[in-house]
């Protein structure tokens, strides 16, 4: 098993972006965390730094946009969160194609504690018309998804995590990932085991204790939370009938509530939604928090059994 | 100007410039007070910059709103559209039907001057303090185009109570955006009442100088000055350049001159008439 921090896929991608001259890198101080620092050592001439200030920072990039780059900004996933309405109405609102990207997503970021641990990035983004929003599992995922943004005419989110994490894909499997479309892991028909980030390999090893008690789990990479990829839901709502959402973040509005809101609208079926349960979080080390959170292997199990329980 | 000429136009007749002023501020209230809403005030201080900017500055071309080497004018006090709207019926973006769609469900004019919706507007402003960072973010791209489009950001007085334009100063400073150029409309009077009362800002071209800005004053409803005052702004190549330009809010306009009322609300009838006698 190998661990992996997704971050550093981030800044693998910016490397790969790079052969597009009009890619441009924007820092706000934190290009060592994020990861974006990689790109600065190659190509300092592309990489703007703009100091401890994210409202600027977007807005920044929103004018290199209009001019024909492809700004590529990054911060921690909860300072991101200072310039929200800048992304709000400087961005998202006049479509510009921006790429954020907000690294130390979830309590799993760890020692920082509370104020560092954005556990509403993934709502508050997906709330807003024309963006992508992306939390891939792992560094490969991360760098593979980053690179088709450029494809993208919309602006984005893109949240990675500090901490590793057991690698979810190799060099070949990586190679199926489309943004949008939601990547079936393992196919069951008891359960649906959705997940995101860092929780991607926590689901795989519920799915395997769960095989244990001959329950067959599905489990799903939802590396993309908006576009929510509909179809992959309502296949797994025909053939598992009950779904456990598995996210770093809060339970209200993230990956459970994109996942509950489409299945309400479509084809309403039990769903039990793991998550930080409206809670702020504290210092420690990323997995006892996950732990300690309500988001530990026990907890996963127990919400599976749980829902297969209610069909 | 058109895409082809280039520089200052020294021949520009400044009687000719007070004329079009004049007819631009008709518009402005005709346009507030036919949405019953709007921003008269912040409009009338700003139209003479405008004017000067739009008629002897700005490289931009109606017949091609988006062309690429187009210098960028960024409004970033976004409510002052009915001034942009005026300003860019004159110079054959817009039609006079056009101001009449302002603030109408499906009008290309909306409230807050749009990119999206207006041929001529390249910045969707409407939340104070955002323009500065965005025409630093155009004037880094020219730079490295090595391009001469010109970045103008037009803010407001009260704006630069936002912590987010001391942000871009610092960086458009620290960065030596020597193509950044700013015009701030000083006309001291903010949403709820006077600045002095709201919230002071003691020495406003000691503040930029601060920064690391070239700064200048000039009074911004004198063409003459205005136009110098933007030729000095050219001038300066090595850093950021700001023109602090000293008006009146409401400035044409008798009852709304110096006056908060008139910050965001439209004349009423009797009033657009008076209004439009002063303007003749």
């Amino acid at each position: 098993m190998t661990l992996a921090a997704s971050r550093d896929g981030y800044g693998a991608a910016l490397l790969k972006l790079a052969e597009d001259p009009k890619v441009v890198v924007i820092e706000a101080d934190l290009g060592k965390s994020t990861k974006s620092q990689m790109f600065r050592k190659e190509y300092p001439e592309r990489t703007i730094s703009l100091g401890i200030s994210e409202q600027n920072m977007m807005l920044v990039s929103a004018g290199l946009a209009t001019s024909g780059y492809k700004p590529f900004a990054s911060t921690f996933a909860i300072f991101t969160e200072r310039g929200f309405e800048q992304v709000r109405n400087g961005i998202a609102r006049p479509n510009i194609p921006v790429h954020i990207c907000g690294s130390h997503g979830g309590i799993h970021t760890g020692t920082d504690g509370s104020s560092a641990q954005s556990i509403e990035d993934l709502a508050i983004y997906r709330s807003l018309p024309n963006m992508i929003v992306l939390h891939p599992s792992d560094d490969l995922s991360t760098e593979y998804l980053t690179t088709q943004l450029l494809e993208m005419d919309s602006p984005s989110y893109t949240r990675t995590a500090r901490n590793k994490t057991p690698r979810i894909y190799d060099s070949e499997t990586v190679k199926e990932l489309r943004i949008g479309k939601a990547e079936l892991l393992e196919d069951g028909d008891d359960v649906a085991i959705i997940a995101c980030g860092v929780m991607v390999s926590r689901a795989l090893e519920v799915s395997k204790i769960l095989a244990e008690e001959n329950i067959s789990a599905a489990v799903i990479d939802m590396h993309t939370i908006k576009p929510l990829d509909g179809e992959m839901i309502d296949y797994l709502a025909k053939t598992c009938g009950c779904f456990v959402t598995i996210e770093d973040h809060s339970i209200i509005g993230g990956l459970g509530g994109a996942v509950s809101e489409h299945l309400s609208s479509n084809l309403p079926c039990p769903i039990e939604r793991i998550g930080v349960n409206d809670h702020f979080g504290e210092s420690g080390q990323g997995d006892e928090l996950l732990d300690k959170y309500g988001m530990g292997i026990q907890d996963i199990v127990n919400a599976a059994r749980s829902a297969i329980a209610r069909k | 100007m058109t895409k082809d000429a280039g520089g200052i136009n020294h021949l520009a007749d400044i009687d000719e410039l007070r004329s079009i002023a004049t007819r631009c501020r008709r518009e402005i209230v005709k346009m507030t007070h036919r949405a019953s809403a709007g921003h008269p005030g912040g409009s009338l201080s700003a139209i003479d910059i405008l004017v000067a900017l739009y008629k002897t500055r700005l490289r931009i071309d109606p017949n091609e709103p988006d062309y690429p080497e187009r210098d960028r004018f960024i409004m970033s006090k976004g409510h002052a559209s009915p001034a942009i709207y005026a300003i860019l019926n004159v110079m054959g973006f817009l039609t006079v039907s056009d101001l009449n769609s302002y603030r109408i469900m499906g009008g290309i004019c909306q409230g807050h001057v749009d990119m999206k919706w207006t041929p001529g507007v390249d910045f969707s402003a409407g939340s104070l303090g955002m323009g500065l960072s965005f025409g630093l973010g155009v004037a880094l791209a020219s730079r490295m185009d090595n391009s001469d489009r010109a970045a103008f950001v037009m803010l407001g007085d009260g704006e630069l109570q936002e912590g987010q334009i001391w942000e871009a100063a610092m960086a458009a400073a620290h960065h030596e955006v020597g193509n950044l150029k700013v015009i701030v409309d000083c006309n001291r009077i903010q949403n709820d009442d006077f600045m002095e009362k709201q919230l002071r800002l003691f020495d406003i071209p000691a503040m930029w100088k601060g920064f690391g800005w070239a700064v200048r004053e000039c009074d911004g409803h004198d063409f003459n000055e205005i136009i110098s005052s933007i030729e000095w702004l050219d001038s300066v190549k090595d850093r950021p350049a700001v023109l602090i330009a000293n008006t009146v809010k409401g400035k044409g306009v008798s009852f709304m001159e110096d006056n908060p009322a008139f910050h965001g609300a439209a004349p009423n009838d009797e009033q657009l008439l008076q209004a439009l006698e002063e303007l003749s």
